[in-house]
């Protein structure tokens, strides 16, 4: 499992990386997006992985170590939403620079035309 | 008064929270009411701050003020922290957030929608960054100043509004998302989120482990220096400073001391002299990016063509001087470093105030630049025209020019850091302490040079502008200077006189500050876990942690 979610969050962050770097507005946008999701990810990570542990105690006497540790995950419920909230903001400001450049080159000009 | 001193720490997070709410709801045709609402809140949140300080300073014996919200023992729940340093912070906050406040409702408010919801969420934002003893609670208060100042920087709208802050939002979530991996880096070693838990944990980390615990310190303070704008993060600074409308920018002033006050708190925290294997971390690289910063930002002043330009510059080179002292470090650096940021915070934001009305004389079109065509046409509902309201008083000053003139001076002595005011003495006692190390290295060298260099800089400049806009004989009789405009411009820099006159006691009380950072004991016994329940040192998930509600770290 390791190796696997190794991969996901590598290829996320390469190809967001590569799509920040791009010259047009709506490719920086997917990038952040998809840097969020490796990021995301990488936090699941931090508490260890664990699967078939829930997250939760349910009764009290249980042993915590069969247990998914909680944090990272309300962590990871904190960071979608904010990300969320950032990218759809960002849309906006993509879309009025569009409409008032009349380009969606990042500068607001394409360098070559 | 027990109730009063327990309870005010949450008033500067819950206060504009609430008004925001509230305000949303009013019309945005009341301009007058949501003025007066906003300036008497921001007119509270002077008090509070006033308030707690005096409670952090009187409590100096007992450690800092903590409040636990919702009563959660220390390592589960969020503590919010009081002391010197971040009161200190909070009573600047609050007094750039009054002044600007009054400012912007001269005019600069009209110009767009829900300036006032926007301005206060950001001030809780920046309360709230530096009250919180939870990292990951830090992110959120980041994520809702920067959420604020997005919105605030495209206030009154235009192209070169929306093309900075493009610019500028992306920069911002690409480092929010660095701050989150090294708050994922750090948890996953020393298993906490506590800032005063997280000293505890760093001191004991394994030596196999402190590469992943200095790397993920790395990457989350690659996040904070991008707020405190060092070379060669910086590039994003003077033009969106400039692109934002005044009292936007004297705010914005402020903002890059986040950066450096987490900077602050967590290296004295994390990597103080008694942190083990993690001591004394990346000094040498703060100290030379601080350098690089100050040169960079010097160079940037005599390049600049724009007022604001150079102001922007100058926030640059004030980074540098507090980061550079920062990575040298030694308590009588550290209080002078302090002493440089409250002046050098108010001079600028002064600057950023004073640029539009000196300019105002000189270029008719530059008045027009900060106010531009709206980009969504049902979304203005005022009047984004500079006529004048009849209830304003747009009276001319015959001595307009005069007035100005005199801030002027007054601005550029400070940033420029001449006797006798405040930047002087800030200035002088950076350089005094740096001349009182036993060996002075080359880097100590540089930096006196720089510093001398940059203030040189700054009088060069300003000098040059003052002759060009304020000297040169106007065709026409000056325009029209609202007393609203010079007020907030008169108070800041009355306080920077207060630096001045109060010379002594506020130096004493920066070295009661660097005191309690040199030996962070207090705060972490105050702030951190109840002795009895130690976490053990960890590779493993807290297993005590499994008990908790999972919403608890929810915003």
């Amino acid at each position: 499992m390791e190796i696997t979610l190794a991969l996901a969050i590598g290829v996320l962050t390469a190809s967001g990386l590569w799509l920040l770097f791009r010259p047009r507005t709506f490719q920086v946008i997917l990038g952040l997006a998809l840097l969020s999701y490796a990021v995301n990810l990488f936090i699941l990570a931090s508490g260890r992985l664990r699967s078939d542990a829930p997250p939760l105690i349910g009764k009290a006497g249980a042993d915590p170590a069969a247990f998914a540790d909680p944090l990272p995950q309300a962590l990871v419920l904190t960071a979608i939403v904010i990300s969320f909230a950032t990218t759809a903001l960002l849309l906006v400001v993509l879309l009025a620079s569009r409409g008032l450049t009349g380009t969606d080159h990042v500068d607001g000009e394409d360098g070559e035309a | 008064m027990m109730f009063l001193k327990q309870h005010l720490i949450i008033v500067p997070i819950i206060l504009p929270l609430i008004v925001t709410a509230a305000m949303l709801s009013i019309n945005e045709r009341q301009r007058m009411l949501k003025r007066s609402i906003s300036l008497i809140t921001a007119a509270l949140l002077v008090i509070t701050a006033i308030g707690l300080l005096w409670f952090a300073s009187m409590a100096s014996n007992s450690g800092p003020l903590v409040y636990r919200l919702g009563d959660w023992p220390s390592p589960f729940g969020i503590v919010l922290v009081a002391d010197r340093l971040s009161t200190m912070l909070l009573l600047l906050t609050s007094i750039l957030g009054f002044t600007s406040l009054l400012y912007a409702s001269a005019r600069w408010d009209r110009s767009g929608p829900r300036f006032h919801a926007l301005f206060l969420l950001l001030l809780m934002g920046l309360n709230g960054a530096f009250l919180t003893g939870d990292i990951f609670n830090l992110f959120v208060f980041f994520e809702v100043l920067l959420a604020a100042s997005y919105g605030l920087i495209l206030h009154g709208s235009g192209k070169e509004k929306t093309s900075a802050s493009l610019h500028y939002i992306t920069i911002n979530i690409a480092a929010s998302l660095l701050f989150l991996i090294g708050v994922a880096l750090l948890y996953s070693v020393a298993g906490t989120l506590n800032m005063a838990d997280l000293a505890v944990q760093v001191k004991n980390t394994a030596p196999e482990d402190l590469a992943v615990l200095e790397a993920g310190a790395a990457i989350l303070g690659a996040a904070f220096l991008v707020k405190a704008a060092i070379w060669p993060l910086c590039f994003w600074l003077p033009r969106t400073y400039a692109a934002a409308a005044p009292p936007v920018a004297a705010i914005f002033a402020v903002m890059t001391k986040v950066g450096i006050y987490i900077i602050l708190r967590l290296s004295f925290l994390l990597f103080g002299q008694g942190s083990g294997g993690a001591a004394g971390f990346a000094t040498d690289w703060l100290m030379y990016a601080g350098l690089a910063t100050m040169a960079f930002g010097t160079i940037g002043i005599f390049s600049a063509r724009q007022l604001s330009r150079v102001a922007g510059n100058y926030v640059l080179v004030s980074s540098g001087i507090l980061l550079s002292s920062i990575g040298i470090g030694g308590e009588s650096l550290t209080s002078a470093m302090l002493f440089y940021l409250v002046s050098s915070t108010l001079a600028v934001s002064a600057l950023y105030l004073i640029i539009e009305p000196v300019q105002r004389n000189a270029d008719e079109e530059d008045r027009i630049e900060g106010i531009a065509e709206p980009v969504f046409d049902d979304e203005y509902v005022g009047l984004a025209k500079y006529e004048e309201e009849e209830d304003e008083v747009g009276v001319v000053i015959p001595g307009t020019i005069a007035l100005l003139g005199g801030g002027f001076i007054f601005c550029a002595l400070l940033l420029a850091g001449l006797p006798p005011l405040s930047g002087f003495i800030a200035k002088f006692a950076i350089i005094d302490a740096l001349f009182s190390h036993v060996v002075i290295a080359p880097p100590h060298w540089t930096m006196i040079g720089l510093i001398i260099l940059s203030g040189l800089a700054t009088m060069i400049v300003m000098t040059r502008a003052g002759i060009e806009l304020l000297w040169t004989p106007a065709d026409d009789s000056p325009a029209a200077l609202s007393p609203i405009e010079v007020t907030p411009i008169a108070l800041l820099l009355s306080v920077c006189l207060v630096l001045m006159i109060a010379g002594g006691p506020v130096m004493d009380y920066m070295e009661a500050t660097t005191a309690a950072l040199y030996n962070p004991a207090d705060y972490i016994t105050a702030a951190g876990p109840a002795p009895d329940i130690t976490p053990e040192p960890l590779l493993t998930p807290l297993p005590e942690a499994a008990v908790m509600p999972v919403g608890v770290e929810l915003p």
